[in-house]
């Protein structure tokens, strides 16, 4: 080869081509490389010193919560045909993908009740900032409306990447509902777009109707984050006229993986696919008239637009998304809602049966915020107990120093929670 | 069946694959539980599909993509490398793919310290010493980067606005830029290939942010003027950030630290073989300068010693970091992706690391010459001829004059030979551009293949240029209508 290229030898080339002073003049101080064996049982340790779901009863959700992943989920997107090409530049060997594209779209547009979807985003919290750019790009306006009852992981990147923005969050009511007086006086004529989450991040299910119309009053968009799970019995955003639903995917088909990866999604009212981010697959038809997919309105990407893009990104979650259309395949038009009303009477055995003073008294779903006395004790005896009790909101609520919100989810049984109400039987004790 | 049905299609009312738990808790009327203005009226009409048609729907859809196990995929700027099988089987252990991101610090101690390792290994890769894993993808290390870079000139009271980005920029650095809310100064390209010196001396004044670049640059060459270009950017105050895209090509043989950067991303999913999945997941995580260091977003991922008087160290997420940009998104970035990755380096090493990039020079260089000579060149002639890194830049110009064929014919009839075509159209200062990246993990039969593959092309369309503007004949489909597609987009399926 060395022959062909018609040098002596390899480093003939970096010496030519690398200055020697940006030549790293010794070896990387990385360790050896290792047998596959030896790497294979050195990732095992590190994961055997790990408590997963599978080791413990679970309460913990506050954004991820663990599902059951069906194995044919596991099955299909570990086949290398989706596992390892590149992103569909070139349509014509790449139908299997776009289809899924443009399949995963269909499904998100069912759930969240809006006409277009696009293929994926990062994850949740970064789907509810790119939402914000969006408004910004729509209206021209700079000040963002925030309940608190959004996922405070999106509130603070919504704040991290809004450069120039103002940001005003409405506080949640007694109920642990937004606060629809406050939201509504905070929203002015420099608004660009009011975010709401549904249900909220205690569990609340949010009355969405004047949330929005209170939103809308300026021309502001208003941003509905959503749990899509919980979709397949809530009114979907889109009946309410909310603009924009993103959200984070986990919660379908997707491994908890210690926080990623998963993937969000984004779907919008019809007037704002020319600038929402990211992938869009299309339907068309190639030259002998048959039924194809294509990436479309491609004039909105970094790759074509640059600077003038409507977003940056390029890489995003498509094998991600791929699990999720497979899931919703599997759960299916009445899977979705059985497993959403299981959820939903779970939620309310759960917080009925625990006993502790809740927070959001109203309606819940999957998920709900109780005050506990001795939050320490608890968790010390819930540990000796095999029992993970759930998310400490004072980390990012102050004003509910002694909250702990308890996440339900098709895997947490009757059973478990029994479990978990005597212990804290024992706790008061 | 000639034409695939979608998912949707496959529909018949009353089948289904899921069957729920029981019940095992009182029956209380969903009415009784929700407010009537919150419940659905209508159902989501997702499809009703048995198990067995659902895996048949989804293996038949897989037989429609081409993917890098299934041959030679020389994706410029793309990285297509092989994806290690064993990568998959421990991301898939349970104590990581099971575990919650909210777990307990203490109950997470080997998730921890293996994302404190992948830390510590790619700021040695990148001689910059702080490493945040949080961001998910390029992009999103690229506007981590520029937020960070807004954040160190405001603690300073400086109100700059213009980022400078190369012609030859990923489109990724420009939109970037604007997302970030600054201004793009274009600077030129040089007659090597590298950035224009000069045109930089006259941009580079005291309102610049930044300068973003990649090296090796898009055309797949080195710049060695990088030290000067360093200098420059630093004597008006600016920071360097380097797109990690080409990374591949310098492990263990130069960083980017050394080089004068203060801000580098990686593409795990390129550089560290997370495998692609047909556009992501991916995960750019950055590393950065001192100076850089107070802003990084927060949570960092820390080793503290035990304090109670016991021995030994502990891994921890810090909070407690006043300067930070914040959060770029929920809680600590892909990890499973940091799984795969880190056995990648742990597998290599040090000297595998660097004898991975050495590889890929070697491939590139050797493709380069088999293309270069007469027979081909004289159609596909390089845009900038000298040694290249791990990709090179050819132009179609000559094919498009002689032969009537243009680059995308060239890329569908590729399709035919099993290959999958290289990135075309960009770099977009070459007319006609095609950008190969062989990547050190294909020997040399592959790419002896290739440019067999491109001889037959170009001699094919000596005589009848229309086998290739028709091409490809043995896809699932031919070409596609993408303008009709944008004209009047049909994004989802009518249900």
């Amino acid at each position: 080869m060395l022959d062909v290229i018609g040098v002596e030898s390899l480093d003939e080339i970096f010496r030519s081509e690398v200055p020697d002073e940006v030549r790293l003049d010794r070896p990387l101080d990385l360790p050896p490389g290792m047998s596959e064996q030896d790497v294979n049982d050195h990732l095992r340790g590190l994961a055997a010193r790990n408590t997963s779901s599978d080791d413990e009863i679970s309460f913990l959700g506050a954004g991820m919560y663990d599902h059951y992943v069906p194995a044919l989920v596991d099955s299909i997107i570990t086949r290398s045909e989706f596992l390892t090409p590149y992103t569909p530049y070139q349509p014509e060997i790449s139908q299997g993908g776009l289809q899924v594209m443009f399949e995963f779209q269909t499904a998100i547009s069912e759930l969240t009740g809006l006409p277009v979807s696009n293929a994926s985003m990062y994850e949740g919290p970064s789907s509810v900032a790119s939402a914000g750019y969006l408004a910004k790009l729509e209206t021209g306006r700079r000040k963002f409306v925030v309940s608190r009852g959004v996922h405070p992981h999106s509130r603070e990147t919504l704040r991290t990447t809004s450069v120039g923005c103002e940001i005003v969050e409405a506080p949640l009511d007694d109920a642990g509902a937004t606060d629809l007086d406050r939201l509504a006086a905070a929203v002015d004529d420099d608004t660009a777009a009011v975010f709401v989450q549904q249900p909220n991040f205690l569990g609340t299910v949010e009355d969405l109707g004047p949330l929005v119309e209170a939103g809308k009053r300026t021309g502001a968009l208003v941003v509905c984050a959503a749990d899509p799970l919980p979709l397949g019995i809530l009114e979907p955003p889109g009946s309410f006229g909310v603009d924009v639903c993103v959200g984070e995917g986990q919660s379908l088909g997707n491994r908890l993986d210690f926080g990623g990866p998963s993937f969000g999604f984004f779907a919008a009212r019809e007037s704002h696919i020319r600038k929402m981010p990211g992938r869009i697959a299309g339907e068309t038809v190639d030259a002998e008239g048959r039924r194809g997919f294509v990436l479309t309105l491609q004039t909105r990407e970094q790759h074509i637009r640059r600077e003038k893009a409507t977003h940056n990104i390029c890489t995003s979650q498509a094998l991600n998304a791929l699990a999720g259309v497979i899931y919703l395949s599997w759960l299916g038009k009445r899977g979705v809602v059985e497993l959403a009303e299981l959820m939903l009477r779970r939620t309310h055995y759960a917080r009925d049966t625990l006993g502790l003073a809740p927070i959001n008294p109203g309606p819940v779903v999957r998920e709900f915020a109780v005050r506990v006395p001795d939050l320490d004790e608890l968790f010390t005896r819930a540990r000796e107990a095999g029992i993970n009790p759930g998310y400490r909101l004072g980390r990012d609520y102050p004003e509910y120093e002694d909250g702990l919100l308890v996440a339900i989810t098709e895997r947490r049984t009757k059973a478990h929670i029994d479990r978990f109400a005597a212990l804290l039987q024992t706790v008061a004790a | 069946m000639s034409e695939t049905l979608t998912i949707f299609e496959r529909s018949r009312e009353g089948r289904r694959a899921f069957a729920p738990p029981p019940l095992d808790v009182p029956e209380v009327p969903v009415s009784d539980l929700l407010p009537e203005s919150a419940v659905r009226k209508e159902p989501a009409k997702l499809p009703e599909v048995s198990e067995p048609e659902i895996v048949r729907h989804y293996n038949a859809l897989s037989k429609k993509n081409f993917d890098l196990d299934a041959g030679f995929y020389p994706l410029g700027s793309c990285t297509m490398k092989h994806n290690p099988k064993l990568h998959e089987r421990v991301a898939a252990l349970p104590g990581f793919a099971r575990l919650h991101p909210l777990q307990d610090p203490e109950r997470a101690q080997g998730a921890l310290e293996l994302m404190w390792r992948l830390q510590g290994a790619l700021s040695e890769i990148s001689g910059l010493p702080h490493v945040s894993l949080q961001p998910s993808a390029g992009s999103h290390g690229e506007l981590a980067g520029l937020l960070l870079t807004r954040a160190y000139h405001e603690e300073r009271g400086q109100d700059r606005h213009k980022v400078l980005t190369p012609d030859t920029a990923h489109g990724t650095n420009p939109a970037t830029v604007t997302m970030a809310g600054y201004e793009v100064v274009k600077v030129g390209t040089a007659p090597d290939g590298g950035v224009d010196l000069d045109d930089l001396r006259e941009k580079a004044t005291e309102d610049v942010a930044c300068l973003m670049l990649t090296n090796p640059n898009t055309l797949g060459l080195f710049d060695r003027n990088i030290r000067e270009i360093a200098a420059i950017v630093h004597e008006v105050g600016g920071t360097l950030y380097y797109d990690g895209a080409n990374l591949n090509a310098v492990m263990g043989i130069s960083r980017p630290g050394d080089m004068g950067f203060d801000i580098v991303h990686f593409n795990l999913h390129k550089t560290f073989t997370q495998p692609h999945g047909g556009g992501g997941p991916g995960s750019g995580p950055i590393a950065v300068s001192d100076r850089i260091e107070p802003f990084l977003p927060r949570p960092q991922v820390v080793r503290r010693e035990r304090s109670n008087g016991s021995a030994g160290e502990w891994f921890d997420f810090d909070y407690d970091r006043p300067k930070s940009i914040g959060r770029l998104r929920g809680f600590h970035g892909n990890f499973g992706v940091f799984v795969r990755s880190y056995a990648y380096i742990c597998s290599l090493g040090a000297d595998g690391l660097q004898e991975a990039s050495e590889t890929a020079v070697l491939n590139a260089n050797y493709l380069k010459a088999l293309l270069g000579r007469e027979e081909i060149a004289e159609h596909l002639p390089l845009a900038f001829d000298r040694h290249c890194m791990h990709e090179f830049v050819l132009s179609g110009r000559g094919a498009k004059e002689k032969l009537g064929i243009r680059t995308t014919d060239i890329a569908k009839r590729l399709l035919d030979h099993e290959v999958h075509p290289p990135t075309v159209y960009f770099p977009l200062l070459v007319d006609e551009a095609l950008m190969i990246e062989p990547t050190e993990t294909e020997p040399k039969e592959r790419l002896d293949h290739f440019a067999d593959a491109i001889r037959s092309i170009l001699d094919e369309a000596k005589d009848d240029p229309e086998v290739a503007r028709n091409a490809p004949y043995t896809a699932p489909v031919r070409r596609l209508d993408e303008v009709g597609a944008a004209k009047r987009p049909v994004v989802r399926q009518p249900l």
